[in-house]
């Protein structure tokens, strides 16, 4: 153990001597514009300021962005130009329509009942008293500490099917078992209900996301409007509706949007559970699988592109609340 | 005590200072005094096997590949003495996502001195690659150790447009069935040496109210690959070698009258309920089972056989005693389909492709072709077998690799390689396995078939 920590101690090092030496750089850069007076004093605080992050964004984001696009429009190999036709292979094969309308199911799905959920529960919890608000909300927020693979074994387990002469393995099966019913379906099989088993793995996750965030709105919301509410004479149910919920409106929404992106770039969960098998692929998954597993770089190009498309929208909607929920404070 | 802290802050980053110093200067771990000196001329008595990779002292190749710890361990053990005595550092890196970083690191022009391929596709693409830095064929006497010591398709699956590319690292066998010697013996069973006879088996112990066999083709995004192997199987030995080169070739289509005859033939084996899924439940239930689970009911006497490649024995719980004779498990050679083809093997392996022909790379190279490499790794760990015919067979001690290396080196065995990694990806690792799963989960034949056919790519 201590010979490990020693033999990785000159990488620490260096890493140390990297990270003092580019604070080193930037302070000085920093410090040496700080000392410009005059008409040049503010474009060059611009680019300074702006220009290695802008750099990296280059570099990271927008070069790769534009280099998919481009391959998106080449054979599997990327050595000829194809025109449209990895497109019209996600729009017209029946495999991929399948896939495209998974993934419509998970967008719709999947993060209403997170959201609601976690409303509900968030409701809920702050009426508790005492220690026991925070132990619910800890256990509910738990499995959010989990990798989507992680979870995605656990819950492998609880779906887990075998025929009802040998011995149960599965949570879900030996349950239905004892409620009366003899014999279990092959839960992963279910089609087209295995898709909502996959995304119940998804809500499992991001419901402790949404009760921790809209809790703590819940919470913001102040005394004196629900001491109004009740004198005028609002029951729970109507407070909660009327009052509760346009309170934390912007707040919604951002959780709403956050696992809106979370889910249109699932992948784990699809690829642990099935690898996509019995219709149950999505975009992220086929991008991935014609990528990387068939190596046809072109389709899996246009995948990629198809899903960055539907997320534009997305995060414009979620940063134009995020700013007006600055502004209104 | 503020004091105190400061100093054990100085002292820390100084510290930090010296041991950085130290890791920049460079990583040799002195490998390269006393017998580096010796290598320009004779080398010493115990390094006299090395003579003829002598001349490359102080050198550094670099292997890159998709063999990881403890796996790559081995083989780094196995080298050392060759590092040792010629001096060569070989320095190994390992990757689980060798296959889709080697071509990004050769496109990029920066690729390893040796891949270690698992695919003879990807030899090819490496060997044709339109931009950045090509593979290079591999020099003559590794291509005159091969075609000494190995059966001809060895060969021609490192063969790419007349050039040769490498010789092979280890090689595996799948012709195999898995079955717990104890609970043969319990029952009075017979191992089968006749495909007839297996099948006069399954039905004998189909009749007790057990499944024969279990099976199970989960294995995350590559879920249906057991499933290839099953047809191979049945295709080699039950068609014969012309077929299956024509038929991996796509000369004969997945919808013609001889694979639906074989699919026919698994469709009474592995898909018949009588017979399957012992220790999980319906035929249905092989498409949800992963690979590592199926063969377990064997040992909780739930199932009896299970056709799975050597390398299975891995998956084994700790403490399972893997041997013929009265064991937990043990594996018996899976009896060909029709007699008539010989002895069929399928099977797989890696090549050491090089990307340079730098002096020291091209040592490696050699030393890797001849029997002293596949010598000096067998005694290091079991779970290694090599298709040298002139590999000392003694030298194996594990049950499975002996069951191995018999058949790989046999010379009357047909070897072919494992189909589906021969075929176009998307096929291979595409809509085969996709449509083969759903065959498991109850798709018509008719239907499977041509449904891979579908995705043969025209260009």
């Amino acid at each position: 153990m201590t010979e490990v920590l020693l033999d990785s101690l000159p990488k620490f090092a260096t890493m140390l001597q990297m990270l003092v030496g580019f604070f080193a750089i930037i302070g000085i850069l920093i410090f040496a514009v700080g000392l410009i007076r005059g008409r040049a004093q503010r474009p060059l605080a611009i680019i300074v300021l702006l220009g290695p992050s802008l750099l990296l964004v280059t570099v990271g984001l927008v070069f790769p962005a534009i280099r998919t696009i481009i391959l998106s429009f080449k054979n599997s190999s990327s050595t000829d130009w194809v025109g449209f036709d990895n497109y019209g292979f996600i729009f017209t094969n029946p495999g991929q329509q399948r896939v495209l309308l998974n993934t419509l199911c998970w967008i719709i799905i999947a993060p209403i009942i997170s959201t609601a959920l976690g409303l509900v529960l968030s409701v809920i919890a702050d009426q508790m008293k005492g220690k026991a608000e925070a132990i619910a909300k800890s256990l509910i927020f738990l499995p959010m500490a989990i990798s989507f693979v992680g979870a995605s074994v656990i819950w492998n387990l609880v779906y887990a099917y075998r025929d009802p002469q040998y011995e149960q393995t599965g949570l879900f099966s030996q349950m239905v078992m004892w409620f009366g019913v003899d014999n279990p379906p092959n839960w992963i099989l279910m089609e087209p209900w295995n898709n909502f088993f996959l995304m119940m793995i998804m809500i499992w996750v991001e419901t402790g996301f949404a009760l921790v965030v809209l809790s703590a709105s819940i919470k913001a919301i102040p005394k004196d409007v629900m001491e109004a509410a009740t004198l005028d004479g609002a029951s729970g149910p109507r407070q909660f509706v009327f009052v509760t919920v346009p309170m934390i409106r912007g707040t919604l929404i951002v959780v709403y949007t956050t696992i809106l992106i979370a889910v249109l770039k699932v992948f784990d969960i699809v690829q642990t559970m099935t690898g996509g098998n019995f219709n149950t692929s999505v975009v992220a998954n086929e991008m991935y699988n014609q990528t990387f597993v068939q190596f046809n770089v072109g389709r899996g190009s246009a995948l990629a592109v198809v899903l960055f498309v539907a997320v534009i929208p997305l995060i414009y909607y979620n940063i134009r609340q995020l700013r007006r929920e600055r502004s209104e404070r | 005590m503020r004091r105190s802290h400061k100093t054990t802050v100085a002292v820390l980053a100084s510290l930090a200072l010296v041991g950085s110093v130290a890791g920049c200067s460079g990583g040799d771990d002195g490998g390269d005094d006393a017998t580096t000196a010796a290598s320009e001329a004779t080398m010493s008595a115990e390094c006299a096997a090395y003579q003829d990779y002598a001349g490359h002292s102080g050198t550094t190749v670099d292997v890159y590949g998709s063999i990881l710890s403890p796996e790559s361990d081995s083989m780094e053990t196995a080298w050392k003495e060759f590092e040792e005595c010629t001096g060569i550092d070989i320095v190994y890196t390992g990757d689980n996502s060798f296959e889709s970083q080697l071509p990004i690191r050769a496109q990029g022009g920066t690729p390893p001195d040796i891949a270690v391929i698992p695919q003879p596709g990807l030899i090819q693409r490496m060997a044709t690659l339109a931009t950045g830095t090509k593979a290079v064929p591999a020099p003559d006497e590794v291509k005159a150790n091969i075609e000494a010591n190995y059966s001809s398709s060895w060969v021609d699956y490192a063969t790419v447009d007349g050039e040769f590319y490498g010789g092979p690292n280890s090689a595996n066998m799948k012709t195999m069935v898995w079955y717990s010697p104890t609970a043969f013996a319990a029952a009075g069973y017979a191992i089968p040496t006749t495909w007839e006879e297996m099948m006069t088996l399954s039905d004998t112990i189909a009749a007790t109210g057990k499944k024969p066999w279990c099976g199970g083709i989960g294995s995350g995004t590559a879920t249906g690959w057991p499933a290839t192997d099953w047809v191979e199987e049945l295709v080699l030995s039950a068609k014969g070698g012309d077929v299956y080169d024509k038929w991996v070739a796509g000369d004969i289509k997945f919808n013609s009258p001889e694979i639906n005859d074989v699919m026919n033939i698994l469709d009474g084996w592995m898909r018949n309920p009588n017979y399957v899924n012992g220790g999980f439940g319906d035929v249905a239930t092989i498409a949800t089972t992963t690979f590592q689970d199926a063969g377990l009911p064997i040992l909780s006497g739930e199932c009896f056989m299970l056709q799975q490649a050597g390398f299975y024995g891995a998956q084994w719980p700790e403490g399972t005693k893997v041997d013929p004779d009265g064991g937990d498990v043990a594996a018996f050679y899976l009896p060909p389909y029709d007699a008539s083809t010989g002895k069929p093997v399928i099977g797989g392996g890696e090549f050491f492709v090089a990307f340079n022909d730098r002096p020291e790379v091209q040592a490696v190279q050699i030393y890797f072709s001849t029997p002293e490499w596949p010598e000096a790794r067998i005694p290091v760990a079991t779970g290694w077998v090599s298709a040298n015919k002139a590999v000392d067979q003694s030298l194996y001690t594990d049950p499975i690799d002996k069951l191995s290396a018999q058949y790989l080196t046999d010379p009357e065995a047909l070897f072919r390689f494992d189909g589906s990694d021969l075929m176009p990806a998307a096929v291979g690792s595409g809509a085969e396995w996709t449509a083969l799963t759903n065959w498991f989960n109850g798709t018509s034949t008719e239907e499977t078939l041509a449904a891979i056919d579908a995705a043969w790519p025209t260009d």
